[in-house]
């Protein structure tokens, strides 16, 4: 048990280490500097958390229907062209699609909301298809040998079967919404990029950090959230997490 | 009764046309089982995908039951024949009791009948239903999967079964297990089956016909024991090996070659009598001593019988091994072979002698039906590939 007893140990030095430092930003009085901003982050958390539910939200909901339209058969004609712009789609930055947005939709929520939907939806439509297309021949031919409709093809043996990548995907996407809220205070929406923005602004360290830190921190909540839905959605056959 | 009448698939290939199947035509009767036969890439699995329709025929047509297939529901005609793919096609994301029962469920069951249909078929693949049913495919061997895949295609007691090389990823062993398996079950079912291998064995096993392809034509249509005594042609001969001869012997049962004839002395019958029963019969080394039950007790060679003076009781030897009614010539040569006889005798359920197995008549046998060559799939019907070969 070496390496067991050499986590522990790695552990243990952490907790001390974190302890030596709580201790000594409370000396400081670092502690009540964060505090001071308390209120501000919990009001802007609300918000970054509407922000990126509603992007998010609306995204899914368009990108696994488009993705899973993409993947079937009377559209194989269009889908790969298509996947190739969604593809160049996604490596444009989010923040030239935030401005793109600003320049067709003016500043507010409303920009904000769509320039993120846009980052969201490339990577989940994208793994929606990719996963569909991936199910094995095999199955398709044995789920329509037995005489499956299409519909029962798609939700008890397509779906099931890409959910795993598609949970990959929306995971992936989530994390990039979550990480680009912040630039949507740039074209006046809410969200932790205010703290984080205006302590850039000012050198205000502390005030930065308060934003930043729960915005790092928002991104590992969400990822662990679709990472336990998934775990708990995908059948245990096909959930390589769960094998 | 599936009915094949001119069916061809022509698949456009970017280089070329590509025909997997040329104009193919048969009958498979209620309650038979049809193998196709023939090397990688003939048009096997083609040939039966056109019948449920998964793959659509370029022309020709299918009837089952009379009825043709291009004007039925396509889902309606796939949930009523059970498909075995070559590929096996388990569903990853369902547990094999969910893969076992999916037909029934889209046929609209009730609950408790689909799950005791499970369980059912469980016991007839010889699997475990309490390990098995709320595993998942990826949990399972090769072969286990293939037996489930099987048991999938039965659930629905589908008429009609179509069935790619389902025994392909089983061990020789478990194979022959399952090839008995299924066909005591067939004995019971009489299902109309379509059956793919590539396997001659299994072919002479299986089927009560079998079609044997070549390059997407049907060259022979014939029952198994046809197809050995009269290859129509060089390819045929070629295919089913140089054996052939001896694996007739599969097919024929002692009851077919024995003959009740059988000389024998008991035990207090004196040696001189054996030496004169031995001449008697025209024996050459030996004859068969019974005990009171009239079952086999031992042997008296004419060696010890003519030199020897005194009771059989006193002088015979170890009894050979002996055979019955439905076992077939194989085990029969393989026995002789072991123990250098040329004959054996054979018993009934009692064990008492019914009679004997000579090598002179299992060749006889072998060699008459082989000379009846010409006329004997006449009642099959002639298909026009196969009479321009
Ligand atoms: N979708 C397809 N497109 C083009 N050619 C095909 C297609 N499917 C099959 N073929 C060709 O048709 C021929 C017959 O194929 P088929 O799958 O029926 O062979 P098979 O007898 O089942 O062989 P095996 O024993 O290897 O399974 C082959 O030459 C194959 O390459
Ligand atoms: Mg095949």
């Amino acid at each position: 048990m070496p390496i067991r007893s050499l986590k522990g140990g790695v552990t243990a030095l952490l907790a001390v280490l974190i302890f030596i430092a709580g201790v000594w930003a409370q000396s400081s009085g670092l502690i009540d500097e964060f505090l001071f901003y308390l209120p501000d982050v919990q009001y802007l958390v609300v918000g970054h958390l509407q922000l990126t539910a509603i992007s998010g939200g609306l995204a899914i909901a368009v990108a696994v229907p488009l993705g899973i339209l993409l993947s079937r058969p009377g559209m194989a004609r269009w889908a790969e062209s298509l996947m190739q712009v969604l593809n160049v789609g996604t490596t444009i930055p989010t923040l030239a699609v935030l401005a793109l947005s600003m320049s067709f939709l003016g500043i507010g929520i409303v920009p904000a909301v769509f320039g993120l939907f846009v980052a969201t939806l490339l990577p989940i439509a994208r793994n929606t298809y990719v996963g569909l297309k991936g199910v094995s021949p095999a199955l398709m031919e044995a789920a329509a040998g037995i005489g499956m409709s299409p519909a029962q093809r798609l939700f008890r043996v397509e779906l099931p079967n890409a959910l795993y990548v598609i949970f990959a995907g929306i995971r992936t996407a989530l994390a990039i919404n979550v990480g680009t809220v912040p630039l949507a205070f740039l074209i006046g929406a809410g969200g932790l990029g205010e703290l984080i923005f205006t302590g850039i602004d000012l050198y205000d360290t502390v005030m930065m950090l308060s934003g930043a830190i729960p915005t790092a921190l928002l991104a590992i909540v969400v990822d662990a959230l679709i990472a336990s839905i998934a775990f708990l959605v995908v059948p245990r056959g096909v959930n390589p997490a769960r094998a | 009764m599936i009915q094949l009448d001119n069916l061809t698939k022509v698949f456009e290939t970017p280089k070329e046309a590509v025909v997997a199947a040329d104009h193919i035509s048969m009958n498979v009767p209620d309650g038979e089982i049809c193998i196709l036969l023939g090397p990688s890439g003939c048009g096997k699995t083609t040939t039966l995908k056109m019948i449920n329709r998964i793959i659509q025929p370029t022309s020709g047509k299918v009837f089952i039951n009379d009825e043709d297939t291009s004007g039925m529901n396509t889902q309606d005609l796939r949930r009523n024949i059970g498909y075995v793919i070559q590929q096996i096609g388990l569903f990853p994301n369902m547990t094999i009791e969910e893969n076992i029962t999916i037909v029934p469920k889209l046929l609209g069951w009730d609950k408790n009948r689909y799950k005791k249909r499970a369980r059912e078929m469980m016991d007839m693949i010889a699997m475990d239903a309490e390990a098995f049913l709320k595993r998942y495919p990826s949990e399972l061997s090769g072969g286990q999967q293939q037996r489930i895949g099987v048991a999938r295609a039965l659930a629905a007691d589908p008429p009609v079964m179509l069935m790619d090389e389902p025994f392909g990823a089983i061990d020789p062993i478990n194979r022959a297990v399952i090839q008995d398996e299924f066909l005591k079950m067939q004995q019971e079912l009489k299902k109309t089956i379509m059956f793919v291998s590539h396997d001659i064995d299994e072919a002479i096993k299986m089927g009560d016909r079998v079609a044997v392809f070549r390059e997407g034509k049907l060259v022979q249509y014939s029952t198994p024991d046809d197809l050995l005594a009269a290859p129509k042609n060089a390819f045929i001969e070629s295919f089913l090996g140089e054996d052939r001869a001896l694996k007739r012997l599969n097919l024929v049962k002692v009851s077919e070659v024995v003959s009740a004839d059988i000389g024998s002395v008991r035990p207090d019958d004196t040696l001189e009598t054996a030496l004169s029963r031995i001449d008697d019969f025209g024996y050459q080394n030996s004859i068969l001593m019974v005990n009171d039950r009239h079952q086999p007790a031992g042997v008296i060679t004419r060696a010890v019988a003519r030199t020897t003076k005194g009771y059989c009781r006193d002088h015979f030897q170890s009894a050979p091994p002996v055979v019955r009614l439905d076992d077939d010539l194989r085990k029969v040569a393989s026995l002789m072979f072991a123990n250098d006889t040329t004959w054996l005798p054979c018993v009934d359920d009692e064990g008492r002698v019914s009679g004997q197995i000579t090598q002179r008549a299992m060749t006889h046998h072998l060699g008459s039906r082989f000379r009846s060559r010409p006329d004997n799939s006449a009642s099959i019907r002639p298909d026009s590939n196969a009479a321009k070969e």
